[in-house]
């Protein structure tokens, strides 16, 4: 039996439909990722999950357990991790943690093995107020907060958003750990290259999943051609590209531009003396494997055509 | 019980690690009661008085003389006739007026009493009660004098005081009831409703209500450390009252007491009414002090009498927990009165505060909406 | 870019608080037309190197000129100069289009006409003249971040310093946002760009990292990976701030 069960749910504010008919499921053990944009739906599907709202429609099960019905018995077995760090800034790192283990009934001592590997990190600093830790420590502590009851299923609304890039690694690392000591993990994030850490993803946008399966096999669904384009004249090759006859999509990507082309036969020479025409001679052009950030794209004007 | 125990730990260690707040939080009751004490209670020195003299005789120019050299009285005019008192007072020239009856000498000998009314400008309560008091602790020391030097052993002189434009002398004494209400609510709904805010704001009580935590216990978790706080307050704050302004508590201190918790459910109801409906921090802050502790100052009859405003803010003042609260207060501190003359200020209290909290419970949500 | 005018010169710029070195002689140059990434960890020190470049902040000591003007003696002068746009704060919710817009160009001291003239062109290029009387909170996201960079350059400055402008943006909205910021480097605006999303920083010409008060890395993203021997500038930063880590 999949630890989460969604089927059709939809959540409105008003007449703004915040997540629309989702349906997806979540295996036991598994690092299930949400990726998408601010707005895309993730923090409300979230908090129905953890039963602090009611879905208009649809139905969700976690645990076995209706997220409308069985609140209660959720509420004492689901770790939850807010969008932003949940923790009492004026108390120190140590009282924060008894807190969180007091009010569900559990103790430090009983479940330390399980924040072990993370709170042994910031024990050192156990009497430090918590507004005072940086980032990454705060994020360790309200990990640490979000496990001391020892969940059944670990719900991280994005924990990475806002932390420096050293502290999103050792983040990832720390849920790896906790994936192998059985504990189901849902996480959202907006960082596109977090997408290949997780075993499954489910892309969201405006309130819809794009695709869910695992990071590779969403990655092998873009089925055209992708040119990898660098020249020092950026502006200009997109702009020429822009207006190219047989362009399908041109996007700056980092330092080049991501262009993929209406012919199934295009190669880098055929490119590379189109620019030059436009003016640009320096350019240096590869074809390359799609990411989940080109999918993201490719998927999301789909769905604006369908519209 | 370990939870709740540890719930309000964790809320005893926000309180202390504000040490500022904490600080205001106890030192501004006391200030309040300072300024208000002193800014009544102010010493006698030269107040201007008049006189009617009818008499013109012996006796009462020696009394006239006592007031006079005693240095807390000045005399300002030997006045013809009563009509112009009230011109005298409305232009603030004198404190007090002197009449003493014709005949005065004669009368103290031959029928042993003669009177003298102190009548006394009580626009101004205070100072009103403090020169009338003492002139007559001064005709009563001149009156044993008399007495211990005399022929006649007991002549009596009677000093009948009457105020004028407040003669019920309304407001003296009355700011430290209005002040215990007016802190209790302060402190229970204000803070209550602050604190509970803080925790939506800061997206705490997300976590707090994905727990096995019933939002009841939250609630009362967050609430009963300033219940304490807010007794503490109003402790001191009569303590200090009795101790160094000698206000009279004349009624039962268990009832006070009883009393007092009564308001401060009613008052911590309301903040919790209040932080449901509220967001942020900010807005709970202007519903608590506009909705709650504005009215509770104007219309409760602690600064301005309730009587003498238009009907519409009189029948609206009934809906102040403060106003009858306040009635109750300056029954037992001022009158002595106990519950039997209470009873029916009580029960609107109580049917106040089952009202409210039954309201606010209601409204209490176990989830984010 | 092929122009060597420096519009940033910043030369052993110090800033202490008390006993602690925040910005600890940092030297740079930044030209005109480039995008310029300014990357670094929480708390390296980067907000208060920028509070000195926008004339919030005095410097201890060190020299540094923004568009000409001394930090030290000209901060209203650089204020003029500069536009700035930030991801947590940029346009008031409650007001409309409309309204953000002149509420800003006022600010810069913009005429009654020009306002106007400027509203309907920048209206016209992002596709909202019909939505010019609609509240900025009803927008999405990432249009209000087209919108807000419009505005933060509506008074022409020539240095624009963007905080975070695309965290959280979808992947599409995001590449329009870049395509905005690259027209203006053509059109010779300096791009100051701060941030600690690493992939923002790929779209920069030239990046540098601070780590612990110090420029620690300065150079094109290109060649950042090519000296780190990285496939990103994330693997960069790590390598960095963990060298760091080990030494300190």
């Amino acid at each position: 039996m999949p630890v989460v069960e969604v089927r059709g749910l939809t959540k409105k504010y008003g007449k703004k439909t915040a997540i629309s008919s989702l349906s997806f499921d979540v295996n036991e053990g598994e690092i299930f990722g949400f990726i998408g944009p601010d707005g895309a739906g993730k923090t409300t599907l979230f908090r129905i999950l953890t039963t602090l709202l009611l879905p208009n429609e649809g139905k969700a099960n976690v645990l076995g357990k209706d997220v409308v019905k069985d609140y209660k018995y959720l509420r004492k077995h689901l770790g939850y991790m807010p969008g932003r760090f949940s923790l009492y800034m004026d108390l120190t790192v140590e009282e924060n943690l008894k807190f969180f283990a007091s009010i569900f009934g559990a103790t430090i001592e009983e479940n330390y093995y399980l924040i072990k590997d993370i709170y042994s990190q910031i024990e050192p600093f156990k009497n430090r107020r918590a507004g005072n830790l940086s980032g990454g420590m705060k994020q360790k502590l309200a990990l640490s907060c979000a496990l001391i009851h020892k969940p059944l299923l670990l719900v991280l609304d994005e924990p990475t958003t806002g932390v420096d890039a050293v502290s999103r690694k050792e983040f990832w690392e720390m849920l790896k750990r906790l994936k192998e000591q059985g504990i189901t993990i849902i996480v959202s994030t907006p960082y596109m290259d977090e997408a290949v850490l997780c075993d499954k993803i489910a892309l969201i946008q405006n309130g819809s999943i794009l695709d869910i399966d695992t990071p590779n096999d969403i990655v092998s669904k873009f089925k055209n051609k992708l040119f990898s384009i660098k020249t020092y004249n950026k502006y200009l090759a997109i702009k020429s590209l822009e207006s190219y006859e047989y362009k399908n999509s041109v996007y700056p990507f980092g330092d080049s531009i991501h262009y993929s082309d209406k012919r199934d036969n295009t190669d880098n020479d055929v490119l590379i003396q189109f620019l030059q025409l436009c003016g640009i001679n320096d350019c240096e052009v590869n074809v390359i494997d799609a990411g989940i950030e080109d999918v993201f794209m490719f998927l999301m004007k789909e769905k604006r055509h369908e519209q | 019980m370990r939870t709740f125990a540890n719930f309000i730990l964790k809320e005893i260690y926000h309180i202390t690690r504000d040490w500022r707040s904490l600080l205001v939080l106890i030192c501004i009751p006391v200030i309040q009661l300072f300024l208000f004490g002193y800014a009544i209670r102010t010493e006698l020195n030269e107040a201007e008085i008049g006189i009617i003299d009818r008499s013109k005789d012996y006796i009462t120019q020696e009394i006239t003389n006592k007031l006079i050299s005693s240095g807390y009285f000045k005399l300002n005019a030997y006045v013809e006739n009563e009509k112009q008192i009230e011109h005298l007072f409305k232009n603030g020239t004198v404190k007090e007026v002197i009449i003493f009856e014709p005949h005065f000498a004669t009368k103290l000998e031959k029928e042993g009493k003669a009177s003298v009314m102190l009548i006394a400008d009580a626009s101004n309560p205070n100072i009103a009660t403090l020169v009338t008091s003492y002139t007559s602790s001064i005709i009563r020391t001149y009156q044993l004098e008399l007495n211990s030097k005399s022929i006649k052993a007991n002549t009596i002189i009677i000093p009948e005081v009457k105020m004028l434009f407040n003669p019920e002398l309304k407001s003296v004494f009355m700011f430290v009831p209005g002040l215990i209400a007016l802190i209790l609510m302060l402190v229970s709904a204000l803070m209550t409703s602050i604190t509970i805010t803080r925790e939506k704001e800061m997206g705490s009580m997300e976590v707090l209500l994905v727990s096995p935590l019933k939002p009841q216990m939250i609630v009362i978790g967050k609430v009963v450390p300033y219940v304490v706080i807010s007794f503490f307050n109003s402790m001191t704050v009569l303590a200090l009252s009795i101790l160094i302004f000698r206000i009279p508590f004349e009624g039962s201190f268990l009832l006070f007491t009883l009393e007092s918790i009564l308001f401060i459910i009613t008052a911590l109801s309301l903040g919790i009414l209040i932080s449901t409906i509220a967001n942020s921090q900010l807005v709970a802050m202007i519903m608590s002090l506009g909705g709650l502790l504005m009215p509770s100052v104007l219309l409760s009859g602690f600064i301005y009498p309730v009587e003498n405003m238009p009907l519409i803010l009189q029948w609206l003042s009934y809906l102040i927990p403060a106003k009858w609260f306040l009635i109750i207060l300056k029954g037992i501190m001022l009158k002595g009165l106990g519950i039997e003359h209470l009873w029916k200020e009580t029960l609107i209290l109580m049917g106040m505060a089952i009202f409210f909290l039954a309201v606010s419970t209601r409204k209490l949500k176990i989830r984010l909406e | 870019m092929n122009n060597n005018k420096k519009v940033i010169e910043v030369t052993n710029l110090t800033r202490k608080f008390g006993k602690f070195t925040a910005v600890d002689s940092i030297s740079f140059d930044v030209y005109e037309g480039e995008i310029f990434g300014f990357l670094g960890a929480n708390g390296a020190g980067k907000t208060t190197a920028i509070k000195m470049l926008i004339g919030l902040l005095a410097p201890t000591s060190g020299k540094a000129t923004v568009a000409g003007c001394d930090v030290y003696k000209q901060s209203e002068q650089i204020k003029k100069s500069i536009g700035y746009m930030s991801q947590k704060f940029s346009l008031y919710e409650d007001l409309t289009i409309a309204e953000n817009i002149s509420f800003y160009a006022g600010i810069y001291g913009l005429t009654d006409g020009q306002i106007s003239e400027k509203t309907d062109l920048l209206l016209k290029k992002l596709n909202l003249e019909n939505s010019r009387n609609e509240l900025i909170k009803s927008l999405p996201l990432g249009w209000k971040q087209k919108l807000a960079f419009s505005v933060a350059i509506i008074h022409g400055p020539s240095i624009v310093f963007l905080d975070e402008p695309t965290g959280g943006v979808d992947p599409i909205t995001r590449r329009q946002f870049w395509n905005l910021i690259y027209e203006a480097a053509d059109n010779k605006k300096t791009i100051f760009v701060t941030t600690h999303y690493m992939d923002e920083a790929e779209y920069c010409d030239r990046v540098s990292i601070m780590v612990d008060g110090k420029i620690e890395a300065l150079d094109s993203p290109t060649n950042l990976k090519s000296k780190y021997d990285s496939y990103t500038m994330n693997d960069v930063f790590i390598q960095l701030a963990r060298k760091n880590q080990v030494q300190g």
